[in-house]
């Protein structure tokens, strides 16, 4: 007998089970079926995870669960599937919701991903807010996905893009922020952590001090959110924006926290079902946020599994694991010091599980060929960060991007690894 | 490792390290720009012609080292050649190194260039080895507009 659409409602709803004794990332690492496998003949050791990351089990099995047992559109259904997928789909905002410890669950709205979350703000808000001589203040350190939305919002509305510079170890220059900041700024927008220096901004303070200016911040938390508990309230921020994937959980489905006051003033974003109150062919009424911003049936299953992946974070404990991941980040700065005639590019005081650098006498793009021959999977490239290339006068870094299921086993590897590809180019 | 062995051969290597006709070219006839968007490599070709014939070629750029040595061994290959025996040279090359790694790879009258060989072996490097003779088409076919190999 095929499983019930009651199969979902139960696995969803299995208790959460704390794991007894202290983190232990080889046990954790059983839980991820993807890491288990031979590339080019060798153990698979994935430092990608800056890029996407695995996903565990749990996450894979309500994917499938969902599609098996449960597939229905949501709201509105009267039927017994629609409701279940309904309910698993409400249920996901909620816990996304407490996740990000925000006030209500309509400030939670489901996005395709981060690029598609920041893409959201600057065509409602930005496009509702920004005139001919204002301001948006981003970074110098910002992915292109929190650059391109607003050249391309600048450059409709005639407003100016400014940029907090970073210095010379990849850490923002704060003094500057008050003097970058003035009556026409209308937005500042700044990333959590830099996808490419691992640096871990001061963004409470930032959101602070726009703030005391009446100025929204919106935070880029696509590498952030992974690594360690976030707050909005705490932060301060107005908007914030993380993808799934990078959580562990599936592709194509990202979440826009937005702060109630500012959702509910912002016009809608795309048009078609499930963001209308009433249409006619004179005249259409909006729907109240998160639905005002989500038109069109949405990534159900993406959605249910982003739940499922925050409850197995929620259970191996995010802590812990944030301990553990510090702990082997500074194992691997370490161990890649060492490797004469490697540098690491940035090294801020405050860093998360990111580091590139680059490797003298050999191109990024060779080191990435090389190590993969050892089963080693980095990324090698501008990062979509070609202002951080710029500024670090480099074309391009091989980055390592370190999960909690990495083991200090991994590093050494990569540092194996690394001493092959400098005796290949020797 | 071999195919390693085998995709960074010695000579290679050697011209990542001291390309060949690495300079500006300032009365060039023609130029022409080159982006892998994927890496960041970059090339600016500049090419002096004798009538059908490239009589100079320079180039100056940032890439990984099959780009660089492809770079600099294709202006090797190509001084002194007609733009027709350049057109066909970049056909033999592509066809070697876009080749079926169970077939026997076709080297003839291509010399030097056969040490891409073992780009075949890694399909995310043909790009590499090919920025530099894209790049060369557009500077002989006098376009203006930069050449991506994305």
């Amino acid at each position: 007998m095929s499983p019930t659409a009651h199969a979902l409602a139960e696995r969803l709803s299995c208790p959460l089970v704390e794991r007894a004794g202290p983190f232990d990332p080889h046990r954790v690492r059983r839980d991820f079926p993807v890491l288990d496998q031979s590339v080019r003949g060798k153990p698979l050791v994935y430092l990608d995870n800056a890029a996407t990351t695995q996903k565990p089990r749990d996450v894979l099995d309500v994917l499938e669960v969902f599609y098996e047992a449960a597939n229905a559109n949501v709201h509105r259904g009267v039927h017994h599937l629609s409701q279940v997928a309904t309910d698993s789909y409400e249920g996901a905002r909620n816990k996304v919701r407490r996740f990000l410890n925000a006030a209500h669950d309509r400030e939670i709205i489901f996005t395709s991903g981060t690029t598609d979350g920041i893409n959201l703000v600057a065509q409602t808000f930005g496009r509702k807010s920004v005139e001919a001589g204002d301001e948006i203040l981003i970074t110098q350190m910002e992915h292109h996905s929190n650059i391109v939305p607003w050249q391309m919002l600048c450059e409709e509305r005639g407003a100016k893009l400014r940029v907090i510079p970073m210095d010379a170890n990849g850490e923002l220059q704060i003094d500057r922020l008050e003097s970058l900041m003035n009556e026409r700024t209308k937005l500042v927008s700044v990333v959590h952590v830099s996808n490419v220096l691992g640096t871990l901004n001061p963004v409470a303070s930032i959101a602070e001090t726009a703030r005391e200016r009446g100025i929204p911040v919106l935070l880029d938390g696509a590498q952030a959110v992974p690594h360690f508990k976030v707050d909005v309230q705490a932060l301060g921020c107005d908007f914030y924006a993380f993808s799934g994937h990078k959580l562990y959980g599936p592709t194509g489905i990202g979440v826009l926290y937005g702060r109630s006051e500012l959702l509910d003033s912002m016009p809608p974003y795309r048009g078609g079902g499930g963001m209308i109150q009433k249409v006619s062919l004179e005249k259409t009424t909006y729907a109240d946020p998160p639905a005002r911003f989500e038109a069109g049936t949405p990534h159900i299953a993406g959605c249910i599994g982003l739940g499922a992946a925050i409850d197995y974070l929620n259970r191996i404990d995010l802590e812990a694991a944030a301990a553990y991941e510090n702990e082997l980040f500074a194992y691997a700065t370490d161990a890649l010091s060492e490797i004469s005639g490697l540098r690491i590019i940035g090294t801020a005081q405050d860093r998360v599980s990111v580091i590139s650098f680059v490797l003298k006498g050999v191109h990024p793009h060779d080191v990435g060929t090389i190590v993969d021959q050892h089963g080693v999977a980095v990324r090698a490239g501008h990062h979509c960060a070609q202002p951080v290339m710029r500024h670090f006068n480099i074309p391009a870094t091989t980055r390592a991007a370190t999960a909690f299921y990495n083991t200090r086993e991994d590093i050494d590897t990569l540092v194996r690894a690394l001493h092959a590809a400098k005796e290949i180019f020797r | 490792m071999s195919n390693l062995r085998e995709l960074y051969q010695q000579v290679i290597l050697d011209h990542n390290r001291s390309p060949r006709n690495y300079r500006c070219m300032c009365d060039a006839d023609r130029t022409s720009e080159g982006h892998n968007p994927l890496c960041g490599d970059h090339l600016s070709l500049y090419v002096k012609l004798d009538g059908s014939t490239i009589a100079d070629i320079a180039f100056q750029g940032e890439g990984c080292a099959i780009s660089k040595a492809s770079a600099s061994l294709m202006t090797d290959a190509v001084k002194g050649q007609t733009l027709e025996c350049a057109q066909s040279l970049f056909g033999r090359f592509r066809d070697l190194v876009t080749s079926d790694v169970s077939t026997e790879p076709a080297v003839d009258g291509i010399g030097k260039l056969a040490v891409f060989v073992g780009v075949r072996e890694f399909p995310v490097r043909i790009k590499c080895a090919t920025l530099a003779w894209h790049t060369l088409k557009a500077a002989l076919e006098n376009s203006k507009l930069p050449v991506t190999t994305e």
